[in-house]
């Protein structure tokens, strides 16, 4: 079954998300883990929110992961399918899940990362995510 | 210190029109601001307050001051999308408390239909500069697609079903019936609810508000002012406010800030969920209603479904009567927004100045509440409690 995908508009990097989406055209889901608490969060960013500090390194996630909501939006078109995965390495974050039937999604499904090419020519891949 | 007992709202207005194509925006507050006065029996210039939110015309509040000639003491901008004007009571009641000022002025307005919004379907950019953007914004949150997962986790957590769902629109469509200013005035039942198109699963057509313009106003003022005036008096007693987001990655749909505001408002207050007379929810879809319910404490959590089934939101016959104007569901829901006529319904039911085929006898206690941005993502959560004295 051939679907008509959505495009997605390409994320603008700052100095503080600079280094994800650099290792994003790599093919790399980056998450923020932090050197003082040890937790892990999504989106990076220069601070923990859990702990306050700013010893922050970028580590590599395995990609895997389990549908924790989502949403078709019927009115668009094409319609998508939003969701929050929950990667196994622990943050929830948003996303698509793509290439897939929407009429079959349910919440607990695994899923895996394969990243999405933006509108601008230059812009970075979003980390989309298909079935497992 | 607390705020209990220290203000007292003595003049609401909402804006009857439903759809502004004649109106400027600051002209919609404006009028609403000296409706609110009239019905209160003060002046524009007895006003030494001001209030309001992302939704005023300007830098902050200063155009809309400029535009009313306004001359103040105390101005309070706090942005916290559709709860900022519940909010807006706690924070003028606190100023009035602090002696700042003795006349505040809340404003409202929006005109979302006249400038032909997709309000609900397309994805809103709150400024690239905000850091969630990129992580979000590719992706199409839109309001009701995010409203959407809070609704699908809390039916995958707690077994809550679209029927329920619908019943809190079927109560919201009772009560509009006898508004003759609501945008939906047809009683709907819940097949009709649960037959009607999927916008964004689980959430269909008719468990969405209204898009609609229009506005509202709202006069706290000191009990000293309060108790020179000709209206009933309507002391606030409790007040509450908190943001929720996604804690970093640990994110949980299944509840709002509600659950932080809530419990200081009635602390505040002295009072407890089931003493409440009369409620008045920010209904932007029914899942919000039901998750807010739950975390004001008006059932246990997950038993919301249960909890709103049967008509039990329906005056008259219900336990809890709710939105008795319609709400934003059925009603109006001004610049996107539902704050501020929450609290304009309460006062009405506090007064007795509801409709007669909705007034709550005896009126004497009411909550309202709301919540601003997304139960999704990020949101800001307003509680105020209000006696008839
Ligand atoms: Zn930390």
């Amino acid at each position: 079954m051939t679907v008509k995908q959505r495009t997605f508009p390409s994320p603008i990097a700052d100095p503080d998300t600079e280094q994800f989406w650099t290792a994003a055209k790599d093919g790399k889901l980056m998450v923020g883990s932090c050197n003082s608490c040890g937790e892990k969060h999504y989106y990076p960013r220069g601070i923990c929110p859990h702990c306050g500090a700013q010893d922050i390194t970028l580590v590599e996630a395995s990609g895997k992961g389990e549908i924790y909501s989502w949403s078709v939006l019927r009115r668009a078109d094409p319609p998508f399918a939003i969701a929050y995965v929950t990667l196994d390495e622990g943050p929830t974050m948003m996303t698509n899940i793509i290439e897939c039937d929407l009429d079959a999604l349910s919440i607990g499904q695994r899923v895996k990362l394969k990243f999405s090419e933006t509108e601008e020519a230059d812009g970075p891949p979003v980390p989309t995510f298909v079935l497992d | 210190m607390s705020i209990n007992g220290k203000a007292y709202i003595a003049g609401v207005y909402e804006h009857p029109t439903r759809k502004a194509t004649d109106k400027s925006l600051a002209q919609l507050h404006a009028e609403s601001a000296l409706g609110a006065l009239k019905d209160a029996g003060l002046t524009k210039d007895d006003v030494d307050g001001y209030f309001c939110a992302g939704d005023a015309p300007g830098l902050g509040p200063l155009s809309l001051v400029d535009y009313m000639g306004l001359k103040l003491k105390h101005l309070d901008a706090t942005e916290t999308g559709g709860s900022s004007y519940v909010l807006h009571v706690g924070h003028a009641a606190e100023a009035i408390a602090m002696g700042k000022c003795s006349v505040a002025l809340i404003t409202l307005a929006g005109r979302p239909r006249a400038e032909g919004m997709a309000t609900g379907t397309a994805p809103r950019n709150y400024g690239s500069s905000a850091p969630d953007v990129a992580f979000e914004f590719p992706f199409g949150p839109t309001v009701v697609n995010m409203y959407a997962m809070c609704a699908q986790r809390h039916m995958y957590e707690y077994g809550t079903t679209s029927e329920q769902l619908a019943w809190i629109k079927v109560a919201a469509s009772h009560h509009a019936q006898y508004n003759e200013d609501a945008m939906l005035k047809n009683v709907v039942t819940v097949d009709e609810v649960v037959n009607s198109p999927m916008i964004a699963d689980p959430l269909h057509r008719l468990d969405c508000c209204v898009i609609s313009d229009g506005g509202g106003a709202i006069i706290v003022t000191s009990p000293e002012v309060a108790k020179t005036l000709k209206r009933p008096l309507v002391k606030v007693i409790g007040a509450g406010e908190a943001p929720k987001h996604q804690m970093g990655g640990k994110v949980d749909l299944t509840y709002s800030g509600a659950v932080w505001s809530g419990p200081m408002a009635f602390e505040e207050a002295h009072v407890k969920p089931t003493d409440i007379k009369y409620a008045s929810i920010y209904d932007s879809f029914t899942i919000t209603v039901l998750m807010q319910l739950e975390d004001l404490g008006f059932c246990e959590k997950g038993k919301g479904g249960a909890f709103v089934s049967d008509g039990n939101l329906i005056a008259g016959t219900g336990k809890l009567p709710f939105n008795t104007d319609g709400g934003g569901l059925c009603n109006n829901h001004p610049a996107n927004r539902g704050g501020l006529t929450k609290v304009i319904e309460a006062v009405r039911q506090l007064r007795g100045e509801a409709h007669p085929n909705v007034q709550v006898q005896n009126c004497d206690l009411a909550l309202a509440h709301g919540t601003g941005g997304s139960l999704g993502t990020r949101h800001g959560s307003a509680t105020v409690i209000m006696e008839r004295e």
